[in-house]
């Protein structure tokens, strides 16, 4: 699928502020207003120094958190407006997300990990198994279902941890500093995996990087600093291996 | 989320904190086996008592004349007040008479075994050559020397003859025996003893001897003194005394089948009624061993009851422990509880995986507490020489109990757990 194909908007969010501490004499404003468009299919990657609002921006994108101020469609749903029980829903149903510190179940089996999605979706225990080793299989993860999550390398977790994000079939992917704990081998297999389920299963990933070469394998590179998107540009692409 | 998933998922995160979850678990497995093996013991205890006292005779109801303890006066003013108990003497009117007794049997018989009457003459000495016993001297009637249940080693008891023209016999104790006749229980019968009572003395003719209880205890040392039963015939014993055939007390003895406890209140009501409502100082009451028995019964459960309470504190004090490490536990997994959150659990389905978890805890707790205090309490009581079970209803209400406190105090922590930012959380190192 190549980025002219791509089809609806599925990130619609039109002049995101949002604001900490309300009223308060320390009231902070950490994003001032962003426009953000992505399409189903992309993949995007948000680059910016620390501090620079990202991480809040990402927040919101997740629909873990809510603007303060502006309007957020995700995948038709109005995120501003919808309930706690309901943003459950859209992040266990429409989001998958990778953490840079992998965030795994402690003392818990990757393949139970895996499941944890499909467990908050009430789908039947035989089906997510199946599903969880297929994921798992997809990941190259397989004969490593039955270890539990501190028996693993740090590879190993974040693999477990994009076959657990995507175990719902999400629309997207947030991938927040990914390869930010590994080495590069292990970041280029991690990146080679989000590239294959970009290209052959065609999820919308956003990537937050501080790496530029990172960055630059995506389809558009969105800069951000001091809360406010500040260059937006082509990245040159991905040569798949 | 499944009931199931939910279970499975408590399981998993006390397993993967075995000690701390065992340590925690101590609290209620303490509590538990405590109130079980209490109100087993309790049984034990309650069992014990109902069988001594079956081997007491619990059918027999005392009938006794009693004072009025206490009278309803109106002084001139209005004024109601109890008077206290009249110092009077019985009069002869007080007394129960043969008639009244002959009265009853006509209007129970069927209810009725028998009716012991007893005449207590007194303490006398028994002197023969230079040896001499203690004896307490009592007349029975036949039916009463029956439930005295006497073992007799030689002659026999009373005949009716005997008890008719009050022969002047009597039955006399091995002790006796052995202490003035060289214990020969065959020689000593037909011979006449005298009898020192009240300053005058009275001669009888053994016709019997009976074996001393060996349980009652007497002191080797003073063994002399030691005072024996001697049994009269009742009519001896009421002509002796001048008493008339007049009883302030005598023993009915209900039938088999009969229920005591309804016979007891007709018996009552029987005097009251027709001898004794127009009598102001005294009248009748009954009492048997199955009311007295019952009572105690009642007793002793309200006595194991507070004792379990009692032990029920410490079902507090691991309750609150559960909720301590629940506490710590949801504070060291909140970065678990963010990711949670992320992946799309709702704060419902944190609180219940807490409270499960809680519950799990509890459970498994009050489960291994209930086989401990049964296993305790049966030693216990094996001990006492009763086997018992411990209560049915005491192992459901523990069951029910750790349960309650698992949510009890399990929600406080998972709703900490529930209500936690998901940002906030996944943020937390």
């Amino acid at each position: 699928m190549s980025p002219k194909s791509q089809g609806r908007v599925i990130i619609e969010a039109r002049n995101i502020v949002k604001r900490y501490y309300i009223g308060q004499p320390n009231e902070l404003e950490i994003l001032h207003g962003i426009d953000i468009q992505v399409r189903k299919g992309e993949f995007v990657a948000v680059v910016g120094a620390s501090g620079s609002g990202k991480s809040t921006l990402m927040n919101i994108i997740g629909a873990l958190d809510k603007p303060t101020e502006g309007d957020y469609r995700l995948d038709g749903t109005d995120v501003v407006k919808a309930h706690d029980r309901e943003l459950s829903e859209i992040r266990n149903r429409k989001i998958g997300f990778v953490f840079q510190t992998y965030n795994l179940i402690s003392r818990t089996t990757a393949i139970k990990n895996v499941e944890l999605p499909m467990l908050y979706a009430g789908i039947h225990r035989s089906e997510r198994i199946r599903r969880a080793k297929e994921l798992l299989k997809m990941v190259g993860m397989e004969d490593r279902m039955n270890h539990r999550s501190d028996e693993l390398s740090g590879g190993q977790k974040q693999r477990i941890a994009i076959a657990r994000a995507v175990a719902n079939n999400p629309a997207i992917i947030l991938a927040d500093e990914p390869t930010g704990a590994l080495d590069t081998k292990t970041g280029r297999l991690i990146m080679d995996i989000f590239h294959k389920l970009n290209r052959e299963q065609g999820k919308t990933i956003i990537l937050i990087t501080h790496s530029p070469e990172l960055a630059e394998e995506t389809q558009r590179i969105l800069t951000i600093s001091d809360g406010l998107i500040i260059g937006e540009r082509r990245g040159s692409g991905y040569a798949a291996v | 989320m499944l009931l199931f998933e939910n279970i499975m998922l408590a399981f998993g995160s006390l397993r993967a904190n075995k000690t701390r979850s065992v340590l925690t678990m101590l609290g209620i497995i303490i509590g538990i086996a405590s109130v079980i093996t209490i109100m087993t013991i309790g049984n034990a205890i309650t069992m014990s008592v109902n069988d001594s006292f079956s081997g007491l005779g619990a059918a027999n109801i005392d009938v006794r004349v009693s004072q009025r303890s206490s009278r309803r006066e109106t002084s001139e003013s209005g004024f109601v007040f109890n008077r206290g108990p009249g110092r009077n003497n019985m009069k002869t009117e007080d007394y129960i008479t043969q008639e009244m007794i002959i009265s009853l049997l006509e209007e129970f018989g069927d209810r009725i075994m028998g009716v012991s009457l007893t005449c207590s003459v007194g303490n006398g000495k028994v002197k023969h050559l230079s040896d001499y016993a203690n004896v307490s001297v009592t007349g029975y009637n036949n039916f009463g020397l029956k439930q005295a249940d006497l073992t007799m080693l030689s002659g026999r008891k009373f005949t009716s003859e005997d008890q008719g023209d009050a022969k002047k016999v009597c039955i006399v104790s091995d002790y006796l025996v052995g202490n003035m006749f060289e214990g020969d229980n065959e020689e000593v019968l037909g011979q006449q003893i005298t009898c020192l009572i009240d300053n005058k003395f009275y001669h009888y003719t053994v016709i019997g001897v009976y074996e001393q209880n060996k349980n009652e205890p007497y002191n080797a040392n003073e063994h002399y003194d030691t005072s024996t039963n001697m049994y009269l015939p009742l009519q001896t014993a009421v002509d002796q005394t001048h008493s008339k055939n007049r009883y302030s007390e005598f023993t009915v003895v209900g039938s088999a089948s009969n229920d005591v406890t309804a016979l007891l209140a007709d018996v009552k009501a029987f005097f009251n009624d027709k001898y004794y409502r127009n009598n102001e100082n005294y009248y009748v009451t009954t009492s048997s061993l199955a009311s007295i028995l019952s009572e105690l019964d009642s007793m002793l459960s309200t006595v194991s009851l507070a004792i379990s309470l009692i032990a029920g504190i410490s079902l507090l004090v691991g309750g609150i422990g559960v909720m301590n490490i629940m506490l710590v536990s949801v504070t060291e997994r909140t970065k678990e509880i963010g990711t949670r959150k992320a992946l799309g659990a709702t704060n419902g389905s944190i609180r219940t995986q807490f409270i499960m978890e809680s519950i799990t805890l509890c459970l498994i707790g009050g489960i291994i507490g209930i086989i401990l205090g049964i296993v305790i309490g049966n030693i216990i009581s094996k001990a006492m020489g009763y086997s018992v079970s411990a209560p049915v209803a005491a192992i459901i209400i523990a069951l029910l109990f750790s349960m309650t406190i698992g949510v009890f105090f399990g929600y406080y922590p998972a709703n900490k757990a529930a209500k936690m930012n998901p940002i906030d959380a996944l943020r937390y190192e």
